[in-house]
């Protein structure tokens, strides 16, 4: 099977990844990183608990083609915590409002949602269901994760 | 999965090139939101896919004579701008109900079109905005009116060394009031039991000068409701007069029994939706 050598950014850091030409983005995170924070769910894009940022968007890592990776900015939940621990404020409120209970979905929900308020950071209720309307959480957890979420908004507003 | 390389080429000329050479060995990929689903599922088994991601120069909205939308827009893209809200808000209200956000983010027009399913969320936006297809093969390009591109489920006129450059929207729907009714279970992340599109154009006496209604899971292809059309011209949008277009679209459907809906509920859904698409296009259109 054919290799290719993809060079981006992943989380803050520039890599380069040598690996089957046929792989997804989540596959080559997994495999090849050993970051096992993007889960495959269903890996067709319905679940998003695959879901990454890439260049400041919200995107399916499981239908992303490795080669389309090449010069980009990768985002995974590893990288969205101060690098002296600190934990980023959608973290701190999903664990204070129990947005998490079996936590095969939270990765993904929190990536849907800093993208949002990376874009939007005084987002209405329906503006944050939307964002996450492509994360599944089996475990019916939504209110809790909604309210995660506007809890992340108001500390980031407090902030600056 | 199944093993194939991947091609990246930066243009169209580049992109042609390799549907010559590769032949049927070849699959575009866009956005890949079907084409990555198809092959996990084995349902796709390309020996090379050719991408079309480099044609950046392929992702714009543009008014200059009429609308021209490139191959490679995202639904994203549709959903964000302002422009396609005001209008062209049919495809606004399309494009903004497919997948869910990480769907829209890398799903493209070109790709929704090409990939021709029935129940495609930007089919009867385009359909009633008159769009045309433009495609570019070895021979140069060519305009392919909307309402011919689809040939059957999954099938379109578009020749395996052709690809989808831009739809093009004839200046004359600026005055025209546009909706389009996606009728599922879910919000997000679901297909459409069925879908319904008008836009229509009213003279000062608040009759209609022109109306097209697109109709999507509603037949093989997306398909226009000619004969409802034909009805409303010259007549006012009253309830009597709607519900006797809604009767008319709906015996020009053939729709089935499938999965997501039997053929009696999805007549009795277009009866119902052709009047209201109908009344919030024209509102939308009083409203600019």
């Amino acid at each position: 099977m054919k290799k290719v050598s993809i060079s981006f950014t992943l989380n803050g850091d520039a890599v380069t990844a040598e690996v089957p030409v046929t792989w997804t983005l989540l596959r080559t995170l997994r495999e090849f990183f050993e970051l096992t924070g993007p889960k495959e769910g269903c890996g067709a894009g319905e679940c998003g608990a695959c879901t990454v940022i890439i260049d400041g968007e919200a995107v399916n890592s499981c239908l992303y083609p490795i080669p389309e990776v090449e010069g980009r900015t990768v985002t995974t939940i590893e990288g969205i915590a101060d690098s002296d621990g600190t934990l980023h404020p959608l973290q701190n409120a999903f664990l204070e409002n129990n947005g998490v209970q079996c936590g095969f979905c939270t990765s993904g929900m929190i990536m849907s949602a800093k993208s949002l308020l990376d874009h939007k950071p005084d987002p209405t209720e329906d503006e944050i269901r939307t964002s996450i309307a492509g994360n599944l959480c089996r475990c019916t957890g939504y209110v809790q994760i909604v309210e995660a979420i506007e809890m992340a908004a108001e500390t980031v507003k407090q902030k600056g | 999965m199944i093993d194939f390389d991947y091609k990246k080429p930066g243009s169209v000329k580049e992109v042609l090139s390799l549907l010559k050479d590769y032949g049927p060995k070849a699959t575009l990929i866009a956005g890949g939101t079907d084409v990555m689903v198809n092959m996990r599922n084995r349902q796709l088994s390309p020996e090379v896919l050719v991408s079309l991601r480099g044609l950046d120069d392929l992702r714009y909205i543009r008014k200059n004579s009429g609308y021209h939308i490139g191959g490679l827009t995202t639904h994203r893209m549709l959903e964000q701008s302002d422009m396609v809200r005001t209008e062209l808000s049919a495809l606004h209200d399309g494009a903004s109900r497919v997948g869910s956000v990480q769907i829209r983010n890398v799903a493209t027009i070109g790709g929704n079109i090409c990939n021709a399913a029935p129940s495609a969320d930007t089919a009867g936006p385009l359909l009633v905005l008159d769009a045309v297809v433009v495609l570019e093969g070895p021979d140069g390009r060519r305009r392919v009116p909307i309402s011919e591109f689809f040939t059957g489920p999954s099938k379109t006129v578009r020749k395996q060394d052709e690809v989808l450059i831009e739809f093009d929207i004839p200046e004359e729907m600026e005055g025209f009031g546009s909706a389009y009714w996606k009728h599922s279970r879910r919000k997000a992340m679901d297909l459409p039991i069925l879908g319904v599109a008008v836009a229509v154009r009213l003279a000062d006496d608040e009759t209609v000068s022109d109306v097209r209604i697109g109709l999507t899971v509603a037949a093989p292809t997306p398909i226009r409701a000619y004969k409802a059309e034909e009805f409303l011209r010259g007549k006012r949008l009253n309830d009597d007069v709607l519900e006797e277009a809604g009767k008319i679209a709906s015996s020009e459907s053939s729709p089935r029994d499938s999965m997501r809906g039997k053929e009696w509920y999805r007549r009795d859904i277009i009866q119902v939706f052709v009047p209201r698409m109908a009344r919030l296009a024209a509102e939308r259109l009083r409203n600019q």
